[in-house]
């Protein structure tokens, strides 16, 4: 039973969402888990690697498993950052990961997969839209953890979202080298947003409820983008 | 005849737009738009049925990846044993470099036999090499027998999409493009009617052509057999009635045995038009005394294939086989349509193979950050082509061979910033201080030109909070 954690909460809740990564440590902290932060902790590299920097990628990627080679369990609200650790450092590295990527998992993987829970003793008010985000389900492959989270979880009431599985068109760098392409893709996700008729859109990454979220506001739309960590936080 | 004037390039768009302008331009065609997401709903939801029904189609993808790395790995030896058979089976076999040999060597072939019209059968590769313009510069006439193409063809346009080439246009569309072109003022807008006429058309094309062109799907080393998949018939009628038979054929097609056919006619199929079997499948081996052409030529074409082949992280890109299933799925092409690839390949595949072939420079250089990464493309290739990685892959070359950018210039410095503790808390702080005079209330409320301009075009951003999280983790380890 694995009764201590690292948390990787990425460079953008560190630096824009730090409510994803508080909610994190709330649940972990809730559930009898110590949470350590190592703070030499920076960036897991996915922007410079998936954008076409492929050295800036791997010297992130040293970085990240010098400062959590010493830990058990690595844990990270992100699916894209994770996926960048678990499916990509081994190529960036030759293999030279001292085992890192194996032992990092993303929030619901974590809590379901590694910790065998569903009910993390959460409660919340309110209809929830959940859109799987495009690298925890086709990179990371966490299924229906998120799903099976936020059923245990006692006043959500989950709201279907048509086309669910189709991305919202952020991308990374993509969202603004092809800034067009990006928000006709960011206006049907929006659109199957509104249809579900959900209050809250909930998802594991929050750069992709950044991208929905900024659209949600631009558009006038008063569906409030939510952080699995934080539902399973309340 | 001077090889420049075979050269498909002199009649290639002068300067073609890169991606993001060319994307720009086909999301304001609502109509194209409509069509295009109408399609690749349908066949997606088809595709997907009839892999469900298959118990073991992951076996199948598996056995597919392997049988294609296997033929990539020992290339020049199947290649050889491909001509040898086909030689013995009374077959001629061309080699070519690259597109203007490839199209030197059909037009030789057609002034040869003192054809003045072609009739030819669906086919990329002749696409790619821009054999139309170069049979219409030579004064012979290239008609195009599938349906599909035969109306881009009619409307002077380019293929949209690699298996439903007409994809960007509806019935409506077509109708009264028949009208004009085909000389019947009186035809309705039922798709019934509207084959008719195109039937009626080709017909007499094939009855009158003496020399035919086709690519390949497939081509068997040991036997010397090609393989031509099809819907509708006129490509067979392509390759058993005139009497001289042209395949144009991209290298990666080949495959080392016959009864390799026995995975891809299950995978293809159901890849592309979500069928369990096509309607038309065409095997024939060289030339049978009284029975078809009484001469054959298969075209090997290289044009950059070679230069894929000698990539290890890119090669795998070479066992497509051109089912589409990745088109059909991708969130980018579902708004432009295939158009904005500049090249017959479009899509996912397209935004990876386009500059693997051409070299990443110019405006296929745009092509490969084309995406989202999402991944739909690589969990339905029945080849197991990693999409995805192979995009990140020319992404890098691109990034090397090009001048950085703003883009490159940031992620530099973020990169170098990143590297240290120190470096990264200070790039927080410095965040912070720079956007005092764009943000209000929480939110960036002036986004200024470049990136941040891109972004706010269409959404908002939260500016930076007071407090990062490292720093109310410290905060919460002071004593209370």
């Amino acid at each position: 039973m694995i009764d201590r954690v690292a948390l990787f909460v990425t460079c953008l809740a560190d630096t824009l969402f730090p409510n994803a990564g508080k909610a994190t440590v709330t649940v972990l902290e809730r559930l009898g888990i110590e949470v350590v932060f190592p703070p030499d902790q920076t960036c897991c590299g996915q922007m410079h690697g998936n954008s076409g920097y492929p050295a800036e990628a791997t010297a992130l990627a040293r970085r990240f498993v010098d400062v959590f080679g010493g830990f058990d369990a690595i844990v990270t609200p992100s699916g894209s950052c994770a996926a960048q650790v678990r499916e990509h450092f081994g190529d960036l590295l030759g293999g030279n990961d001292r085992g890192v990527p194996g032992r990092t998992w993303e929030l619901s993987q974590f809590l379901t997969g590694v910790l065998g829970l569903e009910d993390v003793g959460s409660t919340f008010e309110g209809t929830v839209a959940y859109h799987p985000t495009c690298h925890s389900l086709r990179l990371l492959r966490v299924g229906d953890a998120p799903l099976r989270l936020l059923r245990a979880v006692p006043g959500v009431d989950l709201r279907e979202l048509p086309d669910a599985e189709e991305c919202c068109g952020f991308g990374g760098t993509f969202a603004v080298k092809n800034a067009d392409v990006s928000t006709a893709m960011l206006d049907e996700k929006i659109a199957a947003i509104t249809a579900s008729g959900a209050e809250n859109v909930c998802a594991c990454d929050s750069s992709c409820l950044m991208h929905i979220g900024g659209g949600l506001r631009r558009r006038g739309v008063p569906v409030r983008p939510i952080h699995l960590a934080e539902i399973l936080a309340s | 005849m001077t090889h420049s004037s075979l050269d498909p390039a002199a009649a290639r768009d002068a300067r073609p737009e890169s991606f993001p302008h060319a994307a720009t331009g086909a999301l304001a065609n609502h109509q194209v738009r409509a069509n295009i997401r109408h399609a690749t709903t349908s066949i997606r939801r088809k595709r997907a049925g009839v892999v469900a029904e298959v118990p073991d189609w992951e076996l199948l993808r598996a056995a597919g990846a392997a049988i294609k790395d296997e033929t990539l790995a020992s290339l020049d030896a199947v290649l050889i044993e491909l001509e040898a058979s086909i030689q013995a089976a009374g077959g001629t076999v061309h080699w070519a470099r690259d597109a203007a040999e490839a199209n030197e060597i059909v037009v030789g072939l057609v002034r040869a036999e003192g054809a003045e019209e072609v009739v030819k059968v669906k086919s990329l590769a002749t696409d790619e090499i821009r054999l139309n313009e170069a049979l219409e510069g030579a004064g012979i006439r290239p008609i195009e027998t599938d349906l599909a193409e035969l109306i881009v063809q009619l409307a002077g346009e380019r293929p949209s999409h690699l298996l439903v080439p007409a994809i960007h246009k509806n019935r409506v569309e077509i109708r009264d493009l028949f009208r004009e072109r085909l000389g019947r003022p009186d035809l309705s807008d039922d798709p019934t009617e509207l084959a008719e006429a195109a039937r009626l058309h080709l017909r007499e094309a094939f009855l009158r052509a003496r020399v035919a062109i086709s690519g390949a799907n497939f081509a068997a080393a040991d036997t010397g057999t090609i393989c031509v998949v099809e819907s509708e018939g006129n490509g067979r009628m392509c390759t058993t009635l005139p009497d001289v038979l042209i395949t144009v054929m991209g290298i990666e097609k080949a495959i080392p045995r016959f009864r390799d056919l026995e995975v891809f006619l299950q995978l293809l199929p159901r890849s592309s038009t979500g069928e369990r079997m096509n309607p038309y499948t065409s095997l024939w081996t060289g030339v049978c005394e009284g029975d078809g052409p009484h001469a054959f030529h298969l075209v090997l074409l290289d044009a950059g294939r070679t230069r894929v082949l000698a990539d290890p992280a890119g090669r795998p890109a070479l066992r497509c086989i051109r089912c589409s299933a990745c088109i059909n799925v991708c969130p980018v092409y579902r708004q432009t349509g295939g158009h904005a690839y500049h090249s017959p390949y479009a899509g996912p595949i397209g935004a990876i193979l386009a500059p693997q072939l051409l070299g990443e420079e110019g405006a296929v250089a745009s092509l490969p950050f084309a995406s989202s990464l999402c991944g739909a493309c690589y969990d339905v290739c029945p080849v197991l082509i990693d999409i995805p990685s192979i995009l990140v892959h020319e992404r890098g070359k691109a990034v090397a061979r090009e001048r950085s950018g703003i883009e490159g210039r940031s992620l530099k410095v973020l990169g170098k910033a990143f590297a240290t503790r120190a470096g990264y808390e200070r790039a927080q702080r410095l965040g912070r201080k720079l956007q005092r005079p764009l943000a209000r209330d929480g939110w960036i409320a002036h986004f200024p030109p470049g990136p941040l301009g891109a972004w706010g075009r269409s959404r908002d951003l939260p500016a930076l909070p007071a407090q990062t999280f490292r720093e109310w983790w410290e905060s919460r380890d002071e004593p209370a």
